[in-house]
């Protein structure tokens, strides 16, 4: 659970879709900043176990925090900026092929 | 993603835009060099002034002077006309200075006549029981969502371990007015005492004010458990609560919404391996760090290492650093630096490097929190547990690069840089030899991983289709 | 550290695919068995290779080479089974048929060609082998590209997880009382009074017999024992990808999904001397090659390159003879530790046990096929 300081009066924000459900989110903000300040609690299932996870670092070297962004998958959420229009959606399990 | 296309050659090449590259990239470029700095975010400043040109957090003093010091650092370098890449991931690096640059989905390759990693460092991994999952991050993340995106942590928090990065993102969180329900405190007691004959120098360091003042501050604040000795983070499909214990006591649970871990950082060594630099093991650090002369030269020929990633010594170190080889790669390539500027940088470094026994000893992790047992997850990637890897040294696997081929470990995405530490340290403790002994992963390109279809579009040759192509 | 008088049956010096099955086979027969290893990094063929189980295009210029991988192919399934009753790791031995695709007309015509040439040699085996046409091709695979004009077809072709197949040997091999010695590397060996004495850095071991199987350092070994072995080092590169959902049920000789859903792209035949470098070129072209095949691989991340030695033979055939000069002392040298790992497991290893190589058998892999005086000048 994350919540926002008072920021830069200057700050506009772009609409996203996380999993189907439209979303606001500041502009410059990365994939992953953006999911927790959306209150999304996971990203992504592991491949091994199903397990749930969730950004760990946030600086792009544990790849906890790997979604699927406009249909390709295994992206990495915190190196990743929000575009007006992007769609995340939450990565269950291995990767498919093609997407 | 940046618009600057990377051209063929240069005659340095820097890689990571955090005080050491921004440095060094700064000094290359104003002595006249062709100078590119390389660097996978989206802004310059690295992660200890991640977001520098563009933190959204509207209070100045909530990140405090040290975050702030990093402005002037960019402004140098923003007029010193060296070239900066944004978003360019750099995936390898050969013995002869070819660099593999990935940048918004497009791999190329590149030359420099002189290479300076600058890659700074990682946090250690923390591997407790339920630290994978969700809810539980670093403390280095929660204080990159406040640089970065204004982003405190809301609801129950917990911070855990030790180190000055910990009690600066408390200081922070409580500046920003954000909840921290309690910081437990794993520094062992016995680090207090072992830590007591670093402290005059520590005094001498200039961050001896500062810390006291922060440590002091938090202390009032919130509620600090110290000693420490186990900790568990506790969830089904999320962290609800964390378990600890002090000394011999009894377990202890507090509610927990997030939990955020920290105990020190390591050198981010991944890239420097890959291109044969020779690295050791810094019994006082517990980590690898590469081989270096007093200029930051390394075993590979023209490539020198700055920054944490040649060994931990803090922001204000890397920037000296920084500069010490830039000035070394200027004079190699026959341009001329004043002498002057040198011995400044010489004498710098030094002031900074004095309080680094005392944080080195003060902060040095415990065993338990480094070496886990049981069902512990060693490699979050591929899932490996502790058990799983002493069990395989038993079977007489010598080296994590055995162990990777047994089970996985290191093998995922992360590639080992969540888990390599650890292992080596398991397997040293299991077969009764020093970690050197033992080695670590060895690694190979991509250092970072790129796509198949990237791979594909570099450059071929007749030769290498004759070696692929077969009937 | 002292030296330490170890006695042994049989010393196997090396404990990759080829030391490691032998001495399973060894230690299943009752063999007193030490494995003489080299440390956690060293060149290490068994940690690089393409765990195919591949008989469909092996062979030419020596029949008895095909029948002894379709030997060892036919007794993989028991030997996974045996593997898995004693130490619990399934080793994922499949044997669904192998494909190898061809992106242009002439590349699947000339297969075809090296194909019926080995069938058509004197002394040969045959066996059947099929060159399904792209449609054919598609129905199995449904992935491929459109480049893809056809392919060779073996139903005799399978492929197994050969790491877990590594730990399953050196598991099982010690849970028969073999001793698996790391960082033992052969400096020296001694043969007097029918006794090998081994010296390490560490100390020395003794045995009655010994099987270089160390790969590329055989070439240094054999000649302490009267063994002339012409093995050099020649490089193949591969990529490995992310887990990825299984969508590749066959083998496909440069294509291939392991078990645990990562994407292996081979390989290369370099003669590049002892450098187990990946090189880019190489690199590109094996993912360009892999992206025709399979369009959609494109987009996946790739985890690393690696490169490895493989232990190739002048002829490229296997080694297995003993030294007439030390009687006692075998060797065993091939690039195919995956496929023929059943067959040294199961049948090379009990004829060492009872200490002859059966010349019937084993006459065509002997050394003296060789111009030996001439390798040895």
């Amino acid at each position: 659970m994350f919540q926002r300081l008072p920021l830069e009066p200057s700050g506009s924000t772009v609409g996203i879709s996380i999993d189907g459900r439209r979303v606001e989110a500041r502009a410059g903000d990365t994939v992953a900043a953006a999911m927790l300040a959306a209150g999304v609690v996971r990203c992504r299932t592991t491949p091994v176990s199903g397990a749930p996870r969730a950004p760990y670092c946030m600086m792009g070297v544990c790849f906890d925090c790997l979604v699927t962004i406009d249909g390709v998958g295994s992206r990495q959420g915190c190196l990743v900026r929000v575009r007006e229009g992007m769609r995340i959606e939450m990565q269950q399990g291995a990767r498919e092929l093609g997407k | 993603m940046s618009a600057v296309a990377i051209r063929d050659a240069y005659d340095v090449a820097v890689v990571g835009a955090g005080p050491a590259g921004l440095a060094a990239a700064t000094v290359c470029a104003k002595a006249g060099l062709s100078t590119v700095l390389l660097d996978e975010q989206a802004s310059a400043g690295g992660q200890i002034y991640r977001a520098i040109t563009e933190t959204p957090v509207r209070e100045k003093p909530v990140l405090g002077e040290s975050y702030w010091r990093g402005a002037a650092l960019v402004e140098a370098f923003r007029s010193s006309g060296a070239e900066h890449v944004a978003g360019a991931t750099v995936w390898s690096l050969t013995r002869e200075r070819e660099i593999g640059v990935s940048v918004g989905g497009g791999a190329q390759l590149t030359g420099a006549r002189r290479v300076i990693l600058c890659t700074g460092a990682l946090e250690r991994p923390f591997p407790i029981p339920g630290w994978t999952l969700p809810g539980v991050m670093t403390a280095g993340a929660a204080q990159i969502l406040l640089k970065s995106a204004g982003l405190v942590a809301s609801g129950r928090t917990v911070l855990a371990g030790c180190g000055p990065l910990l009690w600066l993102l408390a200081w922070q969180y409580l500046n920003a007015g954000a909840n921290i329900d309690a910081i437990l405190d794993t520094t062992a007691e016995e680090n207090r005492t072992r830590a007591l004959p670093h402290v005059p120098r520590f005094l001498l360091s200039g961050y001896f004010l500062e810390g006291l003042k922060l440590v002091r501050a938090v202390k009032r604040e919130v509620r600090v458990i110290s000693g420490v000795t186990a900790l568990r983070a506790i969830g089904d499909t999320g962290v609800r609560s964390v378990a600890f214990r002090r000394h011999g006591d009894v377990e202890e649970t507090r509610l927990a919404d997030t939990l955020l871990l920290h105990q020190g950082v390591a050198p981010n060594v991944n890239l420097a391996l890959s291109a044969g630099v020779e690295h050791r093991w810094d019994e006082s650090q517990l980590c690898w760090a590469p081989v270096l002369d007093d200029e930051g030269n390394s075993s590979v020929e023209g490539i020198a290492v700055a920054g944490d990633g040649a060994g931990i010594a803090g922001a204000q170190a890397a920037e000296w650093r920084g500069r010490l080889a830039a000035i070394a790669a200027a004079r190699a390539l026959g341009f001329s630096v004043p002498a002057v500027e040198e011995a400044r940088a010489r004498r710098e470094l030094k002031r900074c490097l004095r309080g680094r026994a005392f944080l080195d000893t003060l902060y040095r992790p415990a065993k338990s929190f480094r070496q886990p047992s049981g069902d512990t997850i060693v490699c979050r990637c591929e899932e490996v547990t502790a058990r799983q890897i002493t069990d395989t040294v038993a079977l007489g696997c010598p080296g994590p690069n055995q162990m990777k081929a047994f089970l996985r470990c290191g093998m995922g995405l992360c590639q080992g840089r969540l888990c390599g530490l650890t292992v080596t340290e398991l397997i040293a403790e299991g077969r009764g030899v020093p970690p050197q002994q033992v080695g670590y992963y060895r690694l190979r390109p991509p250092v970072k991983p790129i796509t198949v279809a990237e791979l594909a579009a570099l450059p071929k040759t007749e030769a290498a289709v004759k070696a692929v192509v077969r009937i | 550290m002292s030296p330490a008088r170890r006695d042994f049956d049989v010393a196997v010096i090396g404990g990759g695919l080829m030391g490691s099955a032998i001495a399973w086979g060894l230690a299943n027969a009752g063999q007193r068995v030490a494995v003489l290893d080299e440390g956690d990094v060293a060149y290490r063929a068994s940690r690089g290779n393409f765990a195919l189980i591949w008989v469909h295009s092996k062979g030419l210029g020596m029949p008895r080479y095909s029948a002894w991988t379709m030997r060892s192919a036919n007794a993989w399934a028991t030997f996974a089974d045996m593997l898995r009753q004693q130490t619990g790791i399934d080793v994922c031995f499949q044997r669904p048929g192998g494909f190898n695709l061809a992106l242009t007309q002439r590349e699947w015509e000339a297969r075809e060609i090296l194909l019926q040439r080995i069938q058509s040699q004197p002394g040969m085996q045959r066996f059947d082998f099929e060159m399904p046409d792209r449609g054919r091709v598609k129905q199995a695979i449904p992935q491929i590209g459109p480049e893809v004009v056809g392919a060779s077809y073996s139903r005799y072709d399978g492929h197994c997880n050969s790491l877990k197949l590594l730990r399953a040997l050196h598991a099982g091999m010690q849970q028969l009382g073999a001793m698996y010695l790391s960082e033992h590397r052969v400096n020296r060996i001694e043969y007097a009074a029918r006794e090998f004495r081994l010296m390490t850095a560490q100390d020395e071991v003794r045995a009655a017999r010994i099987v270089l199987a160390a790969g590329i350092d055989c070439a240094r070994l054999g000649p302490m024992v009267g063994l002339v072995m012409p093995v050099r080092p020649q490089r193949g590169q591969l990529i490995v990808t992310e887990r990825t959902a299984p969508f590749l049920h066959h083998p496909v000789q440069c294509v291939r999904q392991t078990d645990e859903g990562s994407v292996m792209i081979g390989d290369s035949q370099e003669e590049a001397g002892a450098d187990p470098a990946v090189t880019s070129p190489v690199i590109s072209v094996m993912a360009d090659r892999a992206v025709r095949m399979f369009p959609q691989l494109g987009t996946l991340n790739v985890v690393r390159t690696w490169a490895a030695l493989r232990v190739m033979t002048q002829d490229g055939f296997p080694i297995y003879d003993e030294s007439e000069t030390c009687p006692g002392a075998f060797s065993a040298a091939c690039h195919s530790g995956v496929t023929l790992a059943a067959a040294h497991a199961l049948i090379l290893a009990p004829h060492i046990a009872a200490g002859c190589l059966p010349a019937e058998e084993f006459q065509a892999f002997s050394i003296k096929r060789f111009d030996v005086p001439a390798l040895a000048a």
